[in-house]
């Protein structure tokens, strides 16, 4: 028997059983479907995430205190704002340190209060971070060095404030102390929902007194070249452990941070791989039943094609192909569906998508491993069948 | 020693014997039967149910291997062939037409008729073309698209003789032909097959228990208790 006229009686017998065929095939078309999408997912989640931190600026170098590691909590710092100027030596340009000091705070405008993120910073964010504004003017050395009270607000801070009206030289109140309004941000986007937009700066040293602590968080350095990253980290991380005898420190890159944050997204994307393709084996369990089904309704069948000269091997395989056209036929649908999914939901939604083309491959790979698999054992049981007894089964 | 005289005989059994064991119990099905069946030879298996017909005409087809005896289909011993061997003989020698007709019910009277071919390696077009002309033989050639259950019980049974001839086997298997259709049809479906055993040198063997069925074959050999009780032409 020639393969095209195999698939050709396998479809018609799948045409044959329509409802059947379609319930066996949503299992498939479940489990694909699941592992496009979710890996979908997980992809989107990573690509946003590096994005974001490439966004931070070129030739960037993060120093916190402890060792650096995500996930887990951040060590007490002990630097201060004399730090700035330290590293400002070491590395010979003061003018390329920038510093942070964060906490959630309460800003109101009137009846209008939002929950957002403060940040005590100096006046070399701009040059340090790419952070375009939108209007007015960013924080000076002679705000930091005054302890003076303004503000430069994200986009969705002042959109939610002031709404169409203009904040520059508006007083805001951040958790009951006023401040004045010199400049707004350009708008970056959210990450997963939260919005980026959602943060406010002040000078550092007016941050310490309204937090009440003297310490910062962590420091940013902005290196001249690529090539002078490496010996920069090194010679941070020694100037600031000599000045702190006993504390570790870290000076980490982006290249570093996202490394890190792509190992844990990698991950979290093959479990959800591995979760959806528990889905698949449970419809490829479907497959299998139902084709043991079917080779028993079918006993008759296969007896008169074995007296009419069907080897083994001809029943064997026209059962195959039948659960492997099952499995490949769900897989397309499932495919389709998954795509489809993840491109609705990256456009329409908050969830960000990216189609992951090894998922693709993967998946169809897989349904149809899936029916060889599951198929394999009905197709024997027909191909063995005697036929004698198989023409009698009524 | 002397030969045979003329062409060797289609289907030879020298002392078959078949025995199944049912719950522990051995039985007997078949006991050491001989029976030689010559090229165009019209022939009729006649017996109470339980005789054995059945399962010699199981035996004679290929579809069932016995337990003790000898099985020759042209001369050749087929004990030690294997699966495949055994399939082809089925398909290139052998014909079958069975009580219940046996046909696919989803599949049309030409599909049906050519399915034979389809494990031959037959093209589509060749397969459709002999079996068109197949089914003109029985006289069903306004039916070539018509699936059985459009079809009434004789026609199916003659789109079933159809299919056993179109691979042009040099033997025909009836089990009970008749049995399903009323007397009239089975004796249309009977003329058909014996035209057919007269105008294509096809050695047809009926197995029946229709003492009428059988009185039109030129050769009847009586079974009883799996033994050939008589064999008379």
């Amino acid at each position: 028997m020639r393969l095209g006229e195999a698939f050709a009686s396998a479809l018609a017998a799948l045409r044959a059983n329509r409802l059947r065929s379609a319930l066996t095939m949503l299992g498939v078309v479940i489990g694909v479907g699941s592992v496009v999408l979710l890996v979908a997912i997980g992809s989107g989640a990573k690509q946003q995430v590096e994005r974001q931190v490439e966004g931070l600026g070129s030739n960037l170098i993060l120093v916190v205190p402890g060792r650096f590691s995500v996930g887990t909590a951040p060590s007490v710092s002990r630097l201060t704002l004399q730090d700035v100027d330290y590293l400002g030596r070491v590395v010979g340009n003061r003018d390329t340190v920038a510093t942070t000091v964060s906490s959630g705070e309460e800003i109101r405008v009137g009846a209008t209060a939002r929950y957002v993120t403060v940040n005590g910073t100096n006046e070399n964010v701009p040059r340090v971070f790419d952070r375009p504004l939108a209007r007015g003017r960013y924080l000076t050395r002679a705000d930091v060095d005054t302890r003076r009270r303004v503000a430069v607000l994200g986009s969705q801070v002042a959109h939610d404030l002031f709404g169409d009206r203009d904040p520059l030289g508006r007083q805001v109140s951040v958790a009951g102390v006023r401040f004045r309004v010199v400049g707004v941000f350009a708008e970056v986007g959210s990450t997963f929902g939260v919005s980026r937009d959602a943060e406010v700066h002040v000078p550092v040293s007016a941050a310490q007194r309204l937090f009440g602590v003297s310490r910062i968080d962590a420091l940013a350095v902005k290196a001249p070249t690529i090539a002078s990253i490496g010996p920069l980290q090194t010679r941070i991380v020694s100037a600031l452990e000599q000045k702190y005898r006993g504390e570790k420190f870290s000076a980490v890159t982006q290249t570093q941070i996202l490394g890190t944050i792509g190992t844990i997204l990698g991950l979290l994307t093959v479990v959800l791989a591995a979760i959806a393709g528990i889905s698949l084996l449970v419809g490829g369990v479907g497959v299998s039943n139902i084709m043991l089904v079917s080779v028993r309704e079918r006993t008759q069948e296969i007896g008169l094609r074995k007296a009419l000269g069907a080897r083994q091997g001809d029943i064997l395989l026209q059962f195959l192909i039948e659960a492997v056209l099952l499995t490949t036929i769900g897989g397309v649908i499932g495919m389709c569906l998954g795509v489809g999914t993840a491109l609705a939901a990256d456009r329409f939604t908050e969830l960000p998508t990216q189609i992951a083309w090894w998922s693709l491959a993967l998946a169809s790979g897989v349904s149809v491993s899936v029916g060889v698999f599951f198929g394999v054992f009905p197709a024997r049981r027909a191909g063995r069948l005697d036929p004698v007894a198989a023409l009698r089964s009524e | 020693m002397t030969g045979p005289v003329g062409p060797a005989p289609v289907v030879e059994a020298v002392e078959v014997s078949r025995s199944y064991r049912l719950e522990d119990v051995q039985v007997t099905a078949l006991d050491r039967v001989s029976l030689q069946i010559e090229p165009g030879e019209y022939l009729a298996v006649l017996g109470p149910s339980g005789s054995g017909k059945s399962t010699l005409m199981h035996l004679l087809g290929l579809l069932d291997r016995p337990t003790a005896g000898l099985l020759r289909v042209d001369g050749r011993d087929v004990a030690g062939l294997p699966d495949r061997q055994l399939a082809h003989l089925r398909n290139t020698t052998i014909g079958f037409v069975f009580q219940s007709f046996h046909l696919l019910a989803r599949t049309t009277a030409v599909d049906n008729v050519a399915l034979p071919l389809v494990y031959r390696g037959v093209p589509a077009r060749e397969r459709r073309r002999q079996a068109t002309a197949a089914l003109q033989a029985v006289g069903l050639g306004h039916r070539l698209g018509h699936r059985p259950v459009q079809l009434s019980g004789g026609e199916q049974q003659r789109i079933a003789v159809a299919r056993a001839l179109v691979g042009a086997p040099r033997i025909l298997l009836a089990d009970e032909p008749t049995g399903n259709l009323d007397s009239r049809t089975g004796a249309e479906v009977m003329s058909l097959i014996e035209s057919l055993n007269a105008e294509r040198d096809v050695a047809v063997v009926v197995v029946t228990h229709d003492q009428d069925v059988a009185d039109r074959a030129r050769r009847r050999v009586r079974m009883r208790d799996g033994r050939v009780e008589s064999d008379t032409r």
